[in-house]
């Protein structure tokens, strides 16, 4: 699944085992799923049967009835081929999962806090059973950390080599089984039976093996059910009609006709189409736990998107210090780099390297100073440095007012209070965080913490504008500030201090107007919202409880994916909205090829309707035939690419997709039947 | 084809575009159950029928019931009419002493009747009682169209209404469109007819001596009031057997122009009663330009198939188009633009005989019916039929943006395209199901007068009339005989009952979803886009489920005449 693990869509390898696959799936257990390709295989059987009938009694024109036959089968064919060939590349993913799951051995730890513990074999754990994990382990199955730190190598999943932490507490603490623990130990309470994990889950959804029809994919086969009994009732009238012309027509002419009419091409390609589509988010890294959410992710019209690493870059950079009147910005710098020398945050490093390059104050050794560092705490809501008798502090800026209050120094006095508060709500009002620093209880002045918008993201949001889709930022930010970054990053809308329950609470509002909303969390407060939301892709590294909610997960923890989701879900139900139309305007070529044809012994003057200039009776209708089973095999590739989409709004999109898959499928098969016509009557088939 | 003639075409597309706008206003408040201009006269008799009838009308109804109600009403319908056709030698208003009609034809005519599809196969003039003609077969004109507008109403709501489970309340909706509508309508134009010239009288046949000494007798009746019913309800039985060729029936031009335009009146204000009701005129005019589309093409092929008339005829030395089986005061434009009015709309009203037009002339009427009338259509049926291709087609195409279908923010999902294929499939189940049984029983191919592809045409007209709750006939065909009497009368009921109740279906699963908001993102469905998808869906799915019995029937014909060979 890494790159270099991702195989040509059309490899030898898949297309060999295909072949034989195309044949193992003529079980009529197999053919009953797909009406279309099913009502084909049984006249194809039927028109078999006749044919061997002729054979024995002598009968018919046994070598036009031939080909027509084995063309009948061969559509047949050609349909679990497409099948077989979408199923085939997950089912290379499907076999190196495989690998990972081989019996493992799990120690089932046999009291509750000691160390005592059993080897077991590790598919007969139960959910609840706590298990010990040490390095060079396999994690015997999904489970939480429920003690201690390990780093664990996860690429059996997610195909990146790079360990991970596992802890226990917080948003990290969910493991899967068959990844394997690289250093240190910990406590697992497994959370899923032996058959129902993760891998497991993820070898059934690429081998396509539990695929569950979606709802619009369903409501497809109905329409060409119908479609089918519409041309049955075409075509079984038709005898009677040619009777009363005084006239007959032949069985297998009729069987022709009616196979060339029903929807053959969408109706072999569709399972095709919505398998290649899972496996296009597996190749992106995110499991679909139902097709339902990835046709979801086409529908979707509201995406609440994080802030923090999907809109911003993770971290806030220093930009500007900015002193109160009285202090130089130079003694502002300097007390704000030794306040952060020891914060190893990203802010606090940006602090230390904006010092450095704007006032040339290099970094000073710690260890040198004689000097103790206050760490930052969620109660103080400040960090800073004792030395020298002084003490500086830097952080919010209600926090450090507070501070230099309670020092009661009051030099500067109200006035730098005043600037202070000026200086911070401009930052506010800007989009940046403002931090205070004091010296000795004396405000110094605000450090400007810049929120950096990652670049491009600004012409993502238009494109998913012209896409129909509102963006809708989340962020823990006030409102000023969450207004600032909103605007610059051009999202339509913010939700700023957001909480879990504003958050479910949003999603509740937009799906109370009818829209489908698409969001992605990682933290178990998360979960209420990923399962409200109609596609919830939850971070990998997230916990249990966020992978449970979510019906996506995506591998890499990138939460900027969504974006791809939601082009993935409109191109599989663009591709078969494109090959469906494309297979009925096929009808009209092959009505034109088979009518006259079928009706010249007794209406000679139909043969003005043979328009494309067909050689003769059975080259017309073989061509048709043969071209309907070849339209299958041509548009495979792209039942696997998929239709591209564009973000151009859907007037655009539609005249486009009209153009090329209707008009072209009205005028496509006239080409097509009559080169194949030449052909065929050129080396002597008819 | 002269320029007169198209005049004449784009004058009538003048009047009901015309029409639309106010009419469609009008009927809004009146289902939206608002005040009107009428109501300080209809409101006090309105509100006295339900209370005499036990009708709530503010208690609405579950498609269900809605649906259920209509099939028993139509079924007491079916009945009375019945029994009044089969007692009414002893009834009253019998000047001419008409005797019982036999029970095939009466189950026929009360099927036909009952269905809006006023396909006869008696002459009114010979067969039916002036009591049948009134309180039976006028009365059903009424009330088979209230029920046609009854349910287009109920679908419409379906789309306008979001989360909720009631589409209205049936005898409501038959009410109003009965008091506000149909009968104020027909009250001024049955003044007018008569003004005009249309006997109205329940007086007995007149008789008359000839110049020559001979006596006449002149059949009249009260034709003006079932005239102006028959062509409003889109109803088209006719009081006598020429229908509306008949000079009493359709005295001359006005009368003639008169009688188009309340054909397609009602038809096309649904549409804009329906872009009303959803908030959004364009989306009613939308659909009136598919149909618009659809029309214009059937005419001008039609009027060019009937001005050019036969080569073989020409030949002789005969100039001009083909005026065979045409009323000399109509002509060729007048004849060819009803005969695609009366049966783009179910109406089956005729002024020219539609066996005597030319094969690709003759093949537009049977390709408006086989399109299952939603061109325009019959009031009510024509609107609810069209929204049955609007689903497949927004199905289909809708795809294609990249979202799963929707209309009007309705999600179209499995059960609506299962009820839309269902009441799709019903109609060439009906046509071509009958026809190729009655095109191998010996005893149906009897009733046929022409030999070749033209016989086999007037088989295939007659069922999809029939199916299509048209009513018109091709003529030729015998049609009074028990065969096609009870398969004509079946098929009709599937061509009604089998397209109602799964709309209504499509109708109860709508009303209770959301609507999802448009965007950029969502398929507009108010543009010319749309309107081209939509004809090409109708001709694409209409037109190949009946190629072949076209190719076999008009089509042969037509390239048999061009190489000289007529049947």
């Amino acid at each position: 699944m890494s790159p270099s693990k991702r195989q040509s869509m059309l490899g030898a390898s898949i297309l060999v085992p295909a072949i034989g696959e195309s044949f193992r799936k003529l079980d009529p257990r197999s053919l009953a799923r797909n009406p279309v390709m099913f009502v084909v295989a049984v006249v194809s059987l039927l028109t078999s049967v006749l044919l061997l009938k002729d054979a024995v009694t002598g009968g018919g024109n046994l070598g036009f009835s031939l080909q027509i036959v084995l063309w009948l089968w061969f559509t047949v064919l050609f349909a679990n081929f497409a099948e077989a060939v979408a199923e085939g590349r997950g089912k290379a993913q499907a076999e190196s999962l495989r690998r990972t799951r081989t019996e493992t051995q799990a120690k089932l730890l046999t009291n509750g806090g000691g160390n005592d513990y059993k080897l077991v074999p590790g598919n007969s754990l139960k959910v609840g059973s706590v298990v010990l994990v040490e390095a060079g382990d396999i994690i015997p199955s999904d489970g939480e950390v429920i003690e201690g730190v390990a780093s664990v190598n996860e690429a059996a999943i997610t195909g990146e080599s790079a360990p991970v932490i596992r802890e226990s507490g917080g948003d990290r603490s969910a493991v899967t089984g068959g990844t394997q623990v690289l250093s240190d130990w910990i406590r697992v309470r497994i959370t899923a039976a032996a058959g129902s994990t993760f891998i497991d889950k993820m070898i059934a959804l690429v081998e396509g093996a539990e695929r569950q029809k979606t709802p619009n994919e369903i409501a497809l086969n109905i329409l060409l059910a119908g479609m089918t009994l519409i041309f049955v009732l075409a075509t079984i009238s038709i005898p009677s009609f040619a009777t009363y012309a005084g006239g007959s027509i032949p069985v297998i002419v009729l069987v022709a006709l009616f196979v060339t009419l029903i929807p053959t091409t969408i109706g072999a390609l569709l399972s095709a189409i919505g398998i290649a589509g899972m496996d296009r988010l597996v190749r992106f890294n995110v499991l679909a736990m139902s097709g339902r959410a990835v046709e979801a992710a086409g529908d979707v019209d509201t995406l609440l998107l994080d802030k923090t690493g999907t809109i911003t870059l993770g971290n806030r950079q220093a930009s500007e210090f900015r002193a109160v009147a009285g202090v130089s910005d130079q003694e502002l710098a300097d007390a704000a780099q030794l306040a952060s020398l020891a914060d190893e945050t990203p802010e606090g490093r940006s602090i230390v390297v904006l010092a450095k390059e704007k006032y040339a104050i290099r970094a000073r050794d710690m260890a040198g100073l004689n000097a103790s560092f206050v760490p930052f705490t969620a109660q103080s809501r400040m960090s800073g440095v004792d030395i020298d008798g002084s003490t500086i502090r830097k952080g919010a800026v209600d926090a450090v007012l507070k501070h230099v209050e309670a020092s009661g120094s009051g030099q500067g006095g109200a006035e730098s209070v005043r600037q202070v508060r000026a200086i911070s709500d401009e930052i506010a009002k800007a989009g940046g965080t403002p931090l205070a620093v004091a010296k000795n209880g004396r405000l110094l002045g605000v450090i400007h913490l810049k929120d950096i918008v990652k670049g491009g993201i600004r012409d993502r949001f238009a494109e998913l504008r012209r896409m129909g889709i509102r963006t809708v930022m989340i962020t823990g930010d006030n409102p000023m500030t969450a207004a600032a970054i909103a605007a610059e990053a051009g999202v339509d809308d913010f939700l700023a201090q957001a909480t879990p329950e504003n958050k479910l609470t949003l999603i509740r509002e937009e799906q109370g107007k009818g829209k489908l909303v698409a969001m992605c969390g990682d933290g178990t407060n998360d979960a209420p919202a990923l399962a409200q939301a109609d596609v919830g892709v939850a971070m990998n590294t997230g916990t249990v409880a966020a992978r449970e909610a979510g019906n996506m997960v995506d591998l890499d923890s990138d939460p900027t994916k969504l974006i791809e989701i939601v082009e993935i879900g409109k191109q599989l139900l663009m591709t078969r909205g494109a090959l469906t139309t494309f297979s009925i305007a096929n009808d009209i070529a092959k009505y034109f090829a088979i009518i006259p044809a079928m009706f010249l012994a007794f209406y000679p003057q139909l043969s003005a309707l043979n328009v494309m200039g067909l050689q003769t009776p059975q080259s017309a209708i073989l061509s048709a035939i043969i071209f309907n089973a070849l339209i299958i095999v041509a548009l495979i590739p792209l039942s696997l690419r998929g239709v591209k989409y564009r973000a151009v709004g859907a007037g655009a999109l539609l005249t486009r997709n009209i153009l090329i898959y209707g008009l072209g499928g009205i005028i496509v098969p006239f080409i097509g039947i009559k080169v194949i016509d030449m052909a065929i009557t050129a080396i002597g088939l008819a | 084809m002269t320029l007169n003639g198209w005049i004449q075409i784009l004058v009538f597309c003048g009047i009901i575009l015309l029409i639309v706008k106010p009419l469609g206003g009008y009927m809004t408040r009146v289902f939206n159950g608002e005040r009107t201009l009428l109501s300080p006269v209809l409101r006090p008799f309105e509100r006295g029928l339900y209370r005499l009838s036990g009708t709530s009308e503010a208690t609405e109804q579950h498609w269900t019931t809605y649906a259920a109600a209509m099939l028993f009403f139509n079924l007491a319908g079916f009945i009375l009419l019945y029994a009044l056709q089969r007692l009414q030698g002893g009834l009253p208003f019998n000047p001419t002493g008409m005797a019982a009609v036999p029970p095939e034809l009466a189950f026929n005519t009360a099927v036909s009747f009952v269905t809006n599809t006023n396909w006869q196969n008696y002459g009114g003039e010979s067969t039916m009682s002036y009591l049948t003609q009134m309180a039976g077969l006028t009365v059903q004109n009424f009330l088979s169209a209230a029920t046609g507008i009854a349910i287009a109403i109920a679908l419409i709501r379906a789309f306008s209404r979001r989360s909720m489970q009631t589409l209205g309340n049936f005898w409501v909706d038959m009410t109003r469109s009965i008091f506000y509508i149909l009968l104020p309508a027909c009250i001024v134009l049955t003044l007018v007819y008569v003004f005009l010239g249309v006997p109205q009288t329940l007086g007995p046949s007149v008789v008359a001596t000839t110049l020559e000494g001979a006596q006449q007798t002149i059949a009249v009746g009260p034709v003006a009031s079932q005239l102006a019913i028959k062509m409003l309800g889109t109803n088209g039985g006719g009081f006598f057997n020429a229908n509306s060729a008949h000079p009493f029936e359709n005295p001359d031009a006005i009368s003639n122009f008169i009688q188009m335009v309340s054909i397609f009146a009602v038809g096309a204000a649904l549409t804009n009663v329906f872009g009303r009701m959803v908030g959004n005129q364009k989306q009613g005019w939308a659909i009136l330009a598919a149909m618009g589309v659809l029309f214009i093409v059937g005419v001008a092929v039609c009027y060019w198939a009937e001005a050019s008339g036969n080569p073989l005829v020409q030949a002789l030395g005969l100039s001009g188009g083909n005026m065979e089986g045409k009323e000399v005061r109509f002509g060729i434009a007048t004849s060819a633009l009803f005969a695609v009015i009366t049966t783009a709309a179910s109406c089956g009203a005729v002024i020219a005989m539609h066996d005597s037009f030319t094969a690709l002339g003759g093949m537009i009427p049977l390709i408006n019916m086989m399109l299952g009338e939603i061109i325009v259509g019959g009031v009510g049926a024509g609107f609810y039929g069209i929204l049955l291709f609007v689903v497949v087609a927004i199905f289909v195409a809708g795809l294609m943006v990249g979202r799963t279908p929707e209309y009007l923010g309705k999600k179209i999902e499995a059960k609506e395209v299962k009820m839309a294929m269902l009441a799709v499939l019903c109609l060439p189940l009906a046509m071509l199901g009958f026809s190729a049984f009655a095109t191998v029983l010996p005893s149906a191919v009897a009733s046929v007068a022409n030999a070749g592809p033209h016989g086999f045409a007037e088989i295939l007209y007659a069922y999809t009339s029939g199916a299509a709750n048209n009513g018109s006939a091709f003529g030729g065909l015998t049609g009074n005989t028990p065969w096609y009497n009870v398969t004509l009368g079946l098929a009709m009921l599937m061509g009604r009952f089998l397209v109602i109740i799964p709309a209504m279906a499509i109708a109860g699963s709508l009303v209770a979803k959301k609507t999802v908001p448009e965007s950029a993102g969502t398929f507009p469905t108010h543009g010319p886009l749309f309107v081209g998808l939509l004809v090409g869906v109708i001709l694409i799915v209409g037109g190949l489920t009946f190629f072949p019995a076209l190719a076999l029937g008009p089509i042969v014909e037509h390239l048999a005449m061009v190489s000289g060979q007529t049947f």
